[in-house]
């Protein structure tokens, strides 16, 4: 299948615009709701022939979605691995979704519906994984999108649903709501001033946990978090919605009074710092991937304290998500092996860096 | 009664002894019991019988809970052990007990109090699914034995064929 990413709705990546509340801490909200059709087996247990019957029967649901919610029905199991890389690296889809299974493509079945600001997987673990993304702190707009969505959806196909344990799913950590709502956060400063252990303690204690950038297994690079509700029963989905959001904006005043710290006990240590990340990703003719996103966690701690100025949170965000590989490899056209990425990925961080530097004169 | 030995204390349990070709019952009084070499006379017995019968108990349990499958998709409690993921939704009727012993541990709590699902209308659903996947769907129901979902399913392939 030929496929051009660009064609998506605001390339399946409006929250790159970090148009939202605190969008230079918090890149951006994740509200996903869990769902599967009844009269079929999960994930593991389901046939070939039945994802293909699932996915016909969402596929017409869809056309019944109204316009806000329907959006753009690709095969992700008709993509190259390169697309459905991408397609991952921009968080459209989940890395199972996404991955390779026996003959070189994705299992059969598995597709995503990509609008504006949401996306639809179809036959992963669950059978149906609704997702909203929002730019910056606004849980309740990507809730309602979802909930939508699923409210929607939900009139047309049956879900299964158990009287006491509520919406069922593969994975018993999602039972009940099925929602998992996340925001992903940069905390430089928490991490500087190694208050970080005693926040992300914290969150745990009152039944939130904390990720990588890249979701469940991901690590922690370049100081960026995602902190999630860990349960998904016995609470309602307004109050998980409302309790990561008000811890959320503890954890970010947090971040800011240690920004504070920071600067007023050392300031030019911080600012020599901050300056030659932005140094060495404005000239480096080479960059890794990991420490590509720790210069980028420096430069985008060194927007918030506004010691560079006219650099955009836009910019930032697209750094992050496009010198990826997959969307390295798209930008050559080819493969790129060894240490070719590093020069490739270095060249793309420098052209961003320049035009932007050249808008600023 | 008396015990046969001492004759003062009362008699707790009678020993039975095998004297030659006969037997000899002697009535015995917890000391002389003792005595005899017969330890720990009052309840010695239940407790250890219905302690291994317990164990003997549970063991089947455990056995019977690992030869259970579900009806609709074949899993075991076993096999969601080994995979994490529950197979289908009836697993959380089959595994009913275990799964919400799980839940709470996860949890902390096993009620759904979020919103409440009605599922769509009979007529939304006969526009969606055609008659080719209701017949797949009601013969898996039916090789599975969920008459329930196959009558429902039954229902919808008569209205659509009307």
């Amino acid at each position: 299948m030929t496929f051009d990413i660009g064609s998506l709705p605001r390339g399946g990546v409006a929250w790159l615009d970090g148009q939202g509340e605190h969008s230079d801490i918090v890149l951006s909200t994740r509200v996903r709701i869990a769902r599967n059709v009844d009269g079929y087996a999960f994930g593991i247990r389901c046939r070939e022939t039945e994802r293909l019957q699932i996915l016909s029967q969402i596929g017409d649901a869809f056309d019944r979605l109204d316009a806000e919610s329907n959006g753009q029905l690709i095969r992700v199991d008709e993509l190259s691995l390169q697309d459905r890389q991408m397609l991952h690296e921009r968080h459209v889809v989940s890395k199972e979704l996404s991955q390779t299974v026996n003959g070189g493509s994705a299992k059969v079945g598995a597709a995503v519906l990509v609008g504006d600001g949401h996306s639809v997987m179809i036959n992963e673990e669950d059978h149906l994984r609704i997702q909203a993304i929002t730019p910056g702190l606004n849980v309740g707009s990507a809730f309602d999108k979802a909930r939508t969505i699923d409210s929607q959806l939900g009139q047309i196909v049956p879900f299964s649903y158990h009287p006491e344990f509520g919406y069922l799913t593969a994975c018993p950590t999602n039972v009940g709501t099925g929602l998992r709502a996340s925001v992903l956060i940069h905390l430089p400063a928490l991490v500087l001033t190694k208050e970080i252990g005693r926040v992300l303690a914290g969150l745990q204690q009152v039944g939130l946990t904390y990720r990588g950038l890249y979701g469940e297994g991901s690590e922690v690079v370049g100081n960026f978090f995602q902190i999630s509700n860990q349960t998904t029963l016995g609470r309602s989905e307004f109050e998980l919605v409302e309790y990561l959001e008000s811890v959320v904006r503890h954890v970010v005043e947090k971040e800011m009074q240690a920004r504070h710290v920071l600067i007023r006990d050392a300031g030019y240590i911080i600012e020599d710092k901050l300056w030659r990340a932005y140094g060495t990703l404005r000239y480096a003719r080479s960059l890794a991937a990991d420490e590509t996103m720790n210069f980028l966690s420096g430069v985008r701690l060194a927007v918030g304290l506004k010691l560079i100025s006219n650099m955009s949170v836009y910019t930032l965000n697209k750094l992050l998500i496009f010198s990826q590989i997959a969307h390295l490899a798209k930008r050559e056209g080819r493969n790129l092996v060894g240490d070719e990425a590093n020069v490739v990925r270095a060249a793309f961080v420098r052209e961003t860096l320049e035009g932007e530097a050249n808008e600023r004169l | 009664m008396l015990c046969d030995v001492c004759n003062e204390n009362e008699v707790v349990l009678t020993l039975t002894e095998i004297v030659g070709d006969g037997v000899r019952h002697i009535r015995l009084c917890e000391d002389c019991a003792a005595a005899k070499g017969v330890n720990a006379v009052l309840n010695s017995g239940t407790p250890d019988l219905s302690g291994m019968l317990q164990s003997v108990h549970s063991q089947l349990e455990d056995l019977q809970g690992d030869l259970t499958k579900c009806t609709f998709c074949g899993s075991s409690i076993s096999d969601f052990r080994k995979s994490g993921r529950v197979g289908c939704a009836q697993c959380y009727v089959t595994f009913e007990k275990p799964l919400r012993d799980l839940l709470r541990r996860v949890h902390g709590n096993s009620r759904h109090v979020g919103s409440s699902y009605d599922g769509p209308s009979h007529e939304q659903m006969l526009s969606v699914g055609t008659r080719e996947q209701l017949k797949q769907r009601l013969q898996r129901a039916i090789s599975a034995e969920e008459f329930e979902l196959a009558a429902t399913l039954r229902d919808q392939l008569r209205a659509l064929e009307k």
